[in-house]
């Protein structure tokens, strides 16, 4: 466990000695963003609205029985933006990318293809690990950005639709808005793109460590995506205590 | 490219050792490649060629021992870098990816040596000398076996490599273009003076290009020398190597 951390570490600090040569890889990086947008942003749509719903769903009677509905935009504003959308999004990139990654660089790895690439004086570092680190990292906050726009609407469409809440969209719209400022889609953006480098990080360093044919790139795959989870779920708990304490 | 690029490399590899999950693969390897010279390593499946090529490009570090190339080390830094080497892999390993002329041209377009119209010219004209003029826009899941292995040999050509490995060369290719592949190697060594280190089972390839021969077994070297020094080499091993009748016979399979 300590080997794979201590691996993990060399390889950001590789990527990030390799950043200037982000712009000549900018191809490499655009198709990465392209492939994250096109396997996600409809999933990830679809899945917030129905996180936002849900949590109108569950809080919104509560609030209403003790005559507390106009504190439900605030809610789940607040949830989304801190903590909803940058943790789901960050699941949902880990299994749909992060698998997609490891497996991409597991088979170069088992077919000698990263092989080639350094007979070839080509860093497989510069060439494959950091136009999707860069591309993710950039990728998550957007989709994360999306997300919570899109919870907040499903949040509102529940709250207006249910008989128990029956608030108006100007009422929700208006709580949202005295409950949420910068400060916290700021919170939310820091947080995923802590996600997006750490899915980045284990998905590769996975894909370049498979040993093994066809059985080992699927474990490495299994590997990438539970880690990967494991490790966003750690790091939330940590970035949010240290997000309230700066808040302070 | 000056003079001295254009020619070979020499290289050596002293008492390299390597053993994976404990067990010992190489076992104390010992030989020198003279610049442009046509070394072929042979035998048995298993022996440890394809890890000791691997050592040779320095693809994996011996746990003993060390390769020097001109001299050198090939794993202190930076000296792996002043020459120009090229690998011929077993399954082509090309990138999937990517077209067969993105394949072929990577090495020029990644390191900048070339506007993309040369490099076209240059991917198109090493096509063509393996026998593949026309599929530069083909992708290596479109091709046979055999064809990715002649691409594989155009990416290695495309560098102009001081040092080339093959590893399997002529594998999965019909005899014909197994012979081109053998004269392409030949012509390579007589053009450019390229070091070059073959990894083969084919006793024909072998003993038609090489200079010297070095059969190993079970992770030692139990053979080196000229052709003909090597086939008139009394260690029982070498000749059963050499001299196993490896037709297939109808008649020995029992019913």
């Amino acid at each position: 466990m300590f080997q794979n951390f201590g691996e993990m570490l060399m390889l950001l600090w590789r990527t990030a000695w390799a950043l200037p040569m982000t712009w000549r890889q900018r191809r490499k990086v655009f198709d990465q963003l392209f492939e994250i947008g096109n396997a996600s942003l409809l999933m990830a749509c679809l899945l917030s609205f129905f996180i936002g719903g849900v949590l109108a769903l569950q809080t919104g009677p509560v609030l209403a029985e003790r005559g507390l509905t106009n504190f439900i935009g605030q809610i789940v504003g607040l949830s989304m933006c801190r903590e909803l959308a940058p943790a789901m999004m960050a699941m949902l990139i880990a299994g749909r990318i992060g698998s997609s990654m490891a497996a991409e660089l597991g088979s170069m790895t088992v077919y000698q293809e990263i092989d080639a690439l350094r007979t070839m004086n080509i860093n497989p570092i510069q060439y494959l690990v950091l136009p999707r680190l860069v591309a993710i990292s950039f990728a998550l906050p957007v989709l994360v950005v999306f997300s919570i726009l899109v919870g907040w609407l499903g949040g509102a469409v529940v709250s207006v639709s249910n008989y128990q809440i029956a608030i108006s969209y100007e009422g929700y719209f208006n709580s949202l808005r005295d409950g949420i400022d910068l400060i916290d889609l700021v919170n939310g953006l820091f947080k995923s793109a802590a996600f997006a480098v750490v899915i980045g990080l284990v998905s590769c360093h996975q894909g370049l460590h498979t040993i093994g044919g066809p059985r080992g790139i699927g474990r490495s795959v299994t590997k990438a995506v539970a880690n990967s989870i494991i490790l966003i779920l750690i790091l939330d708990y940590f970035l949010t205590r240290l997000l309230m304490h700066l808040d302070r | 490219m000056n003079a001295t690029a254009q020619q070979g490399v020499s290289l050596q590899a002293r008492d390299v050792c390597k053993s994976y999950a404990g067990q010992l693969v190489l076992k104390g390897i010992d030989f020198q490649v003279e610049r442009g010279e046509v070394f072929v390593l042979m035998g048995p499946s298993g022996s440890g060629k394809t890890v000791l090529l691997k050592h040779l490009i320095g693809l994996e570090v011996p746990d003993r021992g060390e390769i020097l190339i001109e001299g050198q080390p090939i794993h202190s830094p930076g000296v792996v870098d002043r020459y120009r080497l090229a690998m011929v892999f077993q399954s082509g390993a090309l990138l999937n990816s990517l077209s067969v002329a993105d394949n072929v041209g990577l090495y020029l377009s990644e390191h900048r040596l070339h506007p993309p119209e040369t490099i076209a010219q240059i991917v198109a004209e090493k096509l063509a000398l393996v026998g593949l003029k026309g599929i530069e826009n083909k992708l290596p899941s479109e091709l046979s076996g055999g064809m990715k292995k002649r691409v594989s040999i155009a990416r290695a050509l495309v560098i102009e490599p001081q040092l080339i490995l093959y590893d399997e060369p002529t594998s999965e290719l019909d005899p014909l273009i197994a012979v081109t592949i053998g004269a392409e190697i030949l012509r390579l060594n007589q053009r450019i003076h390229v070091t070059s280190i073959v990894v083969t089972h084919d006793r024909d390839l072998a003993f038609g290009i090489a200079d010297r021969i070095a059969l190993m077994h079970e992770g030692e070297l139990i053979a080196l020398g000229p052709p003909d020094q090597v086939k008139a080499d009394p260690h029982p091993l070498v000749q059963r190597f050499l001299q196993a009748d490896f037709r297939f016979n109808p008649e020995s399979i029992t019913p």
